[in-house]
């Protein structure tokens, strides 16, 4: 049920954008993470989920560029590499949001977005700081893309806020705006909806399928809420204590006996 | 000029085409999108209500058909009415917030074959109903967002519609000839718009309102209010609602100012300090927030700055109003006035986006005479006016310099105003509605032989300013058992002049004694509740609060003071009340769309507690349906506690004893 392997720059949709594989990270004596291998197609919404320890966070760093693995390989985009460094994968169109808020608390929401679109900005330091001539022009362009995020985000009444001020449910999607403003190709949502409540979680739920539908962006997404991974995603794939145990549509991942042993534990 | 001008055009699609003559290249809207207010003239505006109405034509859309708008404020929504109308169609407005089944009955019974609405959220509404509205050929959406793909057999966005009218237009040279046919063609007494009532007591009824009578109301409180093409108005009140239809819609085609809509519902605040309105209303309840917010945040100033803004709202207290209404003023008062204004007025006009207001309303319920003051001692020049859908809006309103918190004015002028034997407010007025849709017999029990129209609301003309005052509901006001007269409203409005008490329902009509149900207001009980370190987790909770108890008993307790002063109201003191476990809400068809109390309703469904109101148990047990939203329903279920309060002795009997 794998697609074939891409190796050229070019990628269809449903081809595999990003691939793991053999991938094994240790601290110390620890292993986060042992010979995982599993694969992101263009376009689709893959969970990656596992109960507390499982390695998912340490795999969604290894995706970004913040870890690096002592063995196995990462394809994204037909380029396969053992370790990068998080800007290379912010340029090669990698965006993450964090499991706690990580945003610039004392800033506005508009400017926390916008801080979204430094990769973008191509004026130097010097011309922005004149905000005159060209870099005008392109901070003009540059606010227009992130009003069209705050539109899409519904956050128009907060556009002017400091993030410190704003409940958490709200922050989440500031942060999510901020990823969304990188125009990533691939989108890492570390537990988007944890905290929330539940009207908050399906409004969270609606723009992470909005994002993939309105902007095509591949999302892979860790998540606690088993109805929200299950009505969200494309494909799970499931850890515990740094192995892969499964992997497949949710409806496969529900019936998979390791799964369950996994969450609910075994008798021994 | 304006006037003379409008009395010759008989329909809205023909002021639209007066106005893109006359002020073509003035604002004829604006509406903030991506952060930026963008602004359509009004020739611009004719262009695009051209183009669309044409799209429309090749749609279908014919003369005399309806066609429902469902959404909020904004402007392609206003265009469709206005597209509609130059076609000879009529627009029939649904409240945006209007729950599934309330939204099929309105397009059911309106006949209704095309429908314009707002996004994805009403498009899965109205599909969601579509079964039993087998009349409903095809919807046009104004946002395209998560609707690519739904099925568009029976959908098209507007945007396509419009393009598709520019295109033919352009192409077809006498399809604008045969467009202006339509306008001319469209004739003063034909229906306009349908606007569909609240409807306080059962189904809501389809008012239809005709052009020119429309025109004619319009076109007489723009003479009032000496409103002109200068004049900006923030359009943030539902659009089916009588009131967004004629401040907005029918007084900016008449006059000529400039509408602006808010970027969405919850940005309307900044929005209007953005816009700084000339013309603005607002209903009792919106200017209660404002305030509850302005005074809730005052508690959370500096000791300087609360101490400075205590002061001079006492100034403005004593000179306000006296300086509003050009009475005498002792120097040094008008001197603290106006430093009051640079250090205290003048910033909290602007915070609160009324610094270039010229013209105030607020109207729907009777609003407390402390609010009103307040407002009018910044030097808001807000005013009182009576309407009712069936009249289009204004019946009576206050002229400026005659303001009086407990009257609503004057009858406005060519209006026609008389007191029923029964007490009840008739009239004849130039805005009259043509009769209900659909419904002969109805339109028939609102009309008197002689052709007036019944209010169905009690009230009296003051002998001292000649104002009108309106009492209640005349069909509310009943009796309690021993005789003594009961007007639910008048206590119920006691009640809510306390910041904390957000509703509140009033029952003794053939009962022994009086007894209230209450609603806390969340932000100011929970403003409150985070300075007295109580601690709660929802609103059930914090409603059931022992000290938000005693709270409320201190206010009730202040109403049966006022109640006992007057002897004609001192035997309807309350003596039981309880806290609702829940919000009245307007999902769950206890509150109308415009905010009003079900009163009937609400005795069906909470039948278990009034029992205990009047049984003297102290507590009882509930359990009651909500409605979300989507449509979907959950069961509440709470106990709740029921307080005695002591009567006070009316204050003449007390004389008497002695």
């Amino acid at each position: 049920m794998r697609a074939p392997s891409n190796t050229g720059p070019e990628v269809a949709v449903g081809d595999v954008l990003l691939s793991v594989e053999n991938v094994s990270l240790s601290f110390g004596g620890v292993n986060a993470v042992s010979d995982v291998s599993f694969d992101i197609r263009k376009g689709e919404i893959r969970a990656i989920i596992g109960p507390n320890g499982a390695g998912k966070t340490s795999m969604l760093n290894v995706i970004n560029g913040f870890y690096h693995p002592q063995a196995g390989r990462i394809t994204f985009k037909g380029r396969t590499r053992s370790g990068m460094k998080p800007y290379e994968a912010a340029h090669g169109g990698i965006a993450r949001t964090f499991q706690n808020v990580a945003l610039f608390r004392g800033m506005t929401v508009l400017d926390n977005i916008m801080a979204g679109r430094t990769l973008k900005m191509h004026q130097n330091f010097f011309w922005q700081l004149l905000r005159f001539g060209p870099a005008m022009t392109e901070e003009v362009e540059h606010r227009h893309r992130v009003e069209e995020i705050i539109e899409f985000l519904k956050i128009q009444e907060i556009r002017r806020t400091p993030v410190g001020r704003l409940p958490y449910g709200l922050q989440k999607r500031v942060e999510l705006g901020r990823a969304l403003a990188m125009e990533p190709e691939l989108l890492l949502l570390d537990e988007p909806m944890a905290g929330m409540n539940l009207e908050e979680k399906e409004d969270m739920s609606r723009f992470v399928l909005d994002v993939n539908d309105h902007y095509g962006t591949t999302i892979a997404l860790i998540e606690h809420d088993m109805g929200v991974v299950m009505d969200l995603s494309d494909r799970v794939v499931v850890l515990d204590h740094g192995i892969k145990i499964a992997d497949g549509t949710p409806d496969e991942i529900k019936k998979n006996q390791a799964v369950i042993d996994a969450y609910l534990g075994v008798a021994h | 000029m304006a006037q003379t001008a409008a009395a010759s055009a008989d329909t809205f699609p023909k002021l639209l085409v007066r106005n893109a003559n006359i002020y073509g290249a003035r604002p004829a809207m604006r509406h903030k999108d991506y952060g930026i207010w963008q602004t359509w003239t009004w020739s611009e505006t004719l262009e695009v209500v051209r183009a669309y109405a044409a799209g429309l034509q090749r749609a279908g859309l014919k003369r005399g058909e309806t066609i429902a708008i469902v959404g909020g404020n904004r402007p392609k929504l206003y265009w469709s009415v206005m597209a509609a109308q130059m076609l000879g169609a009529i627009p029939v407005p649904v409240y945006a917030d209007a729950v599934a089944d309330e939204l099929s009955f309105v397009i059911a019974h309106a006949d209704v074959r095309f429908a314009a609405v707002e996004d994805q959220e009403q498009v899965d509404k109205i599909i969601s109903v579509l079964d039993r509205l087998p009349k409903l050929e095809l919807m046009f959406y104004d946002e395209r967002r998560g609707l690519r793909d739904y099925d568009h057999s029976n959908l098209r966005a507007m945007d396509d519609v419009i393009a598709e009218g520019r295109k033919a237009l352009a192409e077809d040279p006498s399809l604008g000839a045969r467009l202006d046919a339509e306008i001319a063609a469209g004739k003063g007494a034909d229906p306009s718009i349908i606007l569909y009532t609240s409807g306080t007591t059962g189904k809501s009824k389809g008012v239809v309102l005709t052009g020119e009578r429309s025109i004619a109301a319009a076109t007489d409180t723009v003479t009032f209010d000496k409103l002109t093409v200068d004049d900006v108005a923030l359009a943030y009140l539902p659009l089916a609602w009588v009131g967004d239809h004629y401040l907005n819609y029918a007084q900016g085609l008449v006059s000529g100012f400039c509408m602006a809509c808010p970027e969405n519902p919850e940005t309307a605040m900044t929005d209007l300090r953005e816009i700084g309105p000339s013309f603005y209303f607002a209903p009792p309840r919106t200017l209660e927030v404002l305030l509850t917010r302005v005074m809730i945040r005052m508690e959370d100033a500096s000791v300087l700055k609360r101490k400075l803004f205590h002061y001079f709202i006492g100034v403005a207290r004593k000179y306000g109003e006296r300086i509003l209404n050009g009475g005498p003023v002792p120097l040094a008062g008008r001197l603290q006035y106006w430093l009051g204004n640079i250090l205290v007025y003048g910033p909290l006009k602007n915070v609160l986006g009324f610094s270039r207001v010229r013209v105030a309303y607020t109207a729907g319920e009777a609003v407390g005479p402390d609010l009103f003051a307040f407002y009018r001692s910044i030097g808001l020049n807000l005013k009182q006016l009576y309407g009712q859908t069936e009249a289009f809006l204004y019946l009576t309103a206050q002229p400026d310099g005659e303001i009086y918190s407990d009257t609503v004015g004057r009858a406005c002028p060519n209006v026609d105003i008389r007191i029923a034997d029964n007490g009840e407010v008739q009239f004849k007025s130039p805005g009259m509605f043509a009769g209900y849709f659909k419904d002969n017999e109805k339109t028939a029990e609102a009309l008197t032989a002689d052709g007036y129209v019944k209010t169905g609301d009690a009230g009296f003309f003051d002998d001292k300013t000649g104002h009108l005052k309106i009492i209640d509901r005349s069909k509310d006001v009943g009796k309690l058992n021993d005789g003594t007269l009961f007007p639910p409203k008048y206590i119920e409005n006691k009640l809510k002049f306390f910041p904390n008490i957000r509703e509140a329902v009033a029952y003794g009509d053939q009962r022994d004694f009086v007894a209230v149900m209450l609603n806390i207001d969340l932000t100011a009980v929970g403003s409150w509740a985070e300075r007295h370190n109580v601690v709660y987790g929802s609103y059930q909770e914090l409603a059931g609060h022992p000290l938000v108890y005693d709270m409320i008993e201190k206010h009730v307790a202040d109403v049966n003071h006022s109640l006992a002063e007057d002897k004609k109201t001192a035997g309807t003191q309350i003596k039981r009340f309880l806290v609702l476990h829940k919000e009245l809400d307007a999902d769950d068809g206890e509150l109308t769309r415009t905010q009003k109390v079900r009163r009937s309703f609400i005795a069906d469904r909470y039948e278990t507690l009034i029992k205990a109101l009047y049984d003297g148990s102290q507590e009882a047990d509930i359990s009651t349906e909500v409605t979300f939203e989507d449509g979907r329903k959950g069961v509440i279920s709470a106990r709740v506690k029921i307080r005695d309060m002591t009567t006070e002795p009316v204050a003449g009997s007390l004389e008497k004893a002695a």
